[in-house]
């Protein structure tokens, strides 16, 4: 066998490598859209989803989804914001710095289940705050904040020095030429990440089971005492996840048609994070774009 | 007046700077201290509240429901701990060719189809969330099984064919980030002596981007070891011992997502599970050591 007649052969094997991989893509996404697309109508999208009869929705899943995200990101965007400028801007090569990166590489690489576990002793437990979206959020939180951090570290990394120096030349405090100069034009950046984190939020189900619960009260959307069990706002309520539902119902619930409620959910739930994806790889190219002008 | 006034204006502002950004920082400390002594206080309350002999939690008798006059209770969590062990190895096993392939493929053999075609493939596969992967494997790979290989399905190897899809992307995005960062010299030195694409990649890229592909299997392991929800679908929850990949087995993340909320807070199956979490805890630390060593190992050489 020549080396040339190998290097043939190996190329060969990276091309087959690579297409079994982009074809066992297009089987996954295939067969969830077309299962999917079967179920998928308005009032599977809007109806509460039932416990023991066949033809549950999913409206209150996709609804918890969205406001969980939504909790999160109030609590996680500000933190980890603020500890990537520090670590970006601020921070000195020291000890402090060096447990700083230590807990984030240790956060990062937490299973989930984990930091459910985690939730459930301290959120859940210890201060009180039963299965609720809150806790959830919390959990969430601490998945995402070492994310966080680092998408802004990045962010703030690709603003060029030129712009910090200048504003610091114009008396500007460097306090100022952050919230001034430097956010404004890491913005994009940050934007991108967030989005793509929230993809990521919105499929995130071990950390939840066991903080933000596997049920939801009736919601009445014309509640708006936010302390209600009934109002679809209150952060003190239990709220199961889309994410949450689909392995819910596949492993506890005893609803006869588990395989309708399984695919449909499955498909909104992969439509919702390619859309993120794609969003935020569209805000990317626009953002690459306003930095180099290309 | 006004230079001190400024003076004092900007001083109040560098405090803000320092005072918003610095606790925000080491609040993550503060987490990560939080998260270790909770799971190991409540994970070590197995030994302390339930005096259990440590010869009855290393073992492959689980009976927790058992009654002393039985015998029992016997929490032994070793096949949990074997489950997890050989189903994120095997995973790791397949996945790792497919992810040095795929990460070859874009840096290497065909560029531009790999970061118009495959890059953003990975990227999809990376996204999309751990249930669905179960419930697929589920619908799919269950029946699949059962009816052309024998047993119910539910076994180690749909554990293990999940996992290795789903732990892909971390293999190749990883390798091809450090295959990327190899400087182009490499390559026209070894094109330079007469070397075939083929021998510049085995003899040359590969070797020297080892640390970085190395790295990225140690996190998919990670990441399949931690993985709870697909796993728990597929795999059959049963405490078999992994002797066979058509068998139901058990995974640590699987028992605890099967029996924590059907426990009792405080009794001993529930501690049981606490200490099942503090293992969880541990084991991930040794991942992060042990990606710092290979980072080391490739640095000094």
């Amino acid at each position: 066998m020549t080396a040339h007649f190998k290097d043939r052969l190996a190329t060969l094997a990276f091309w087959l490598a690579a297409g079994v991989v982009v074809a066992v893509l297009a089987f996954l996404l295939g067969y969830i859209m077309f299962h999917g697309f079967k179920v998928i109508d308005w009032k599977f999208l809007t109806s509460e989803p039932e416990t023991i009869k066949a033809g549950g929705g999913i409206g209150p899943n996709i609804f918890n989804s969205f406001y969980l995200l939504f909790l999160s990101l109030i609590i996680v965007v500000p933190l980890g914001v603020l500890a990537g400028i520090y670590l970006s801007e601020y921070a000195k090569e020291n000890a402090l710095t060096r447990s700083i990166r230590l807990s984030i590489e240790t956060l990062a690489s937490l299973p989930s289940i984990v930091v459910g576990l985690f939730g459930l002793l301290l959120f859940v437990t210890a201060l009180g705050l039963g299965y609720s979206l809150l806790a959830g959020a919390l959990a969430l939180t601490i998945i995402n904040l070492p994310l966080m951090v680092r998408i802004t570290e990045e962010a703030l990394r690709t603003v060029p020095q030129d712009l910090r120096e200048a504003s610091l030349s114009l008396g500007a405090t460097k306090w100022q030429t952050i919230y001034k100069v430097v956010l404004p034009t890491a913005l994009p950046g940050l934007l991108t990440g967030i989005i793509l984190a929230s993809g990521r939020i919105l499929g995130e189900a071990a950390a939840l089971i066991f903080t933000a619960g596997l049920t939801t009260p009736r919601l009445n959307f014309s509640q708006w005492d936010i302390t209600s069990p009934t109002c679809p706002w209150n952060p003190l309520r239990p709220g199961e996840t889309l994410a949450v539902h689909i392995w819910k119902v596949n492993s506890e619930a005893i609803i006869p048609d588990v395989r309708r409620v399984a695919d449909g959910s499955s498909a909104v739930l992969v439509i919702i994070v390619l859309l993120f994806n794609f969003l935020a790889r569209w805000l990317a190219r626009r953002a690459s774009f306003r930095l180099t002008g290309q | 007046m006004w230079a001190i006034g400024r003076l004092r204006s900007s001083l109040r502002r560098e405090i803000w700077g320092y005072g918003l950004t610095a606790p925000a920082a080491v609040l993550t400390v503060l987490a990560t201290v939080a998260i270790i002594a909770f799971l190991t206080w409540k994970g070590l309350s197995l030994f302390f509240v339930h005096k259990v002999p440590l010869s009855n939690v290393f073992s492959t008798a689980w009976h927790p429901e058992r009654p002393a006059a039985e015998g029992g209770p016997q929490v032994g969590i070793l096949n949990f701990l074997y489950g997890s062990i050989v189903v994120s190895t095997l995973a790791t096993l397949i996945s790792t060719p497919f992810g040095i392939a795929v990460a070859v493929f874009i840096s290497e053999i065909a560029p531009k189809v790999g970061q118009r075609v495959l890059q953003p493939v990975i990227e999809l596969l990376a996204g999309i969330p751990s249930v669905v992967y179960g419930y697929i494997g589920l619908s799919v790979l269950v029946p699949f099984i059962r009816n052309h290989l024998g047993g119910t399905g539910f076994s180690l190897l749909a554990g293990v064919l999940v996992l290795s899809v789903m732990i892909l992307p971390t293999i190749a995005s990883v390798a091809t980030d450090s295959l990327r960062s190899l400087s182009h010299i490499l390559r026209e030195t070894a094109y330079a002596l007469g070397a075939t694409r083929w021998q510049m990649i085995r003899l040359v890229l590969l070797p020297a981007a080892r640390t970085g592909i190395l790295t990225g299997v140690v996190l998919a392991l990670a990441r399949a070891f931690g993985e709870a929800l697909a796993v728990q679908m597929v795999i059959g929850n049963i405490p078999n011992s992994p002797t066979s990949l058509l068998i139901p087995i058990i995974t640590l993340t699987s028992g605890i997502t099967m029996y924590m909320g059907n426990t009792v807070q405080g009794s001993l199956w529930n501690d049981a599970l606490w200490f099942m979490g503090l293992i969880l805890l541990i084991t991930s630390f040794f991942f992060i050591i042990l990606v710092r060593y290979v980072g080391k190992w490739g640095v000094a050489k």
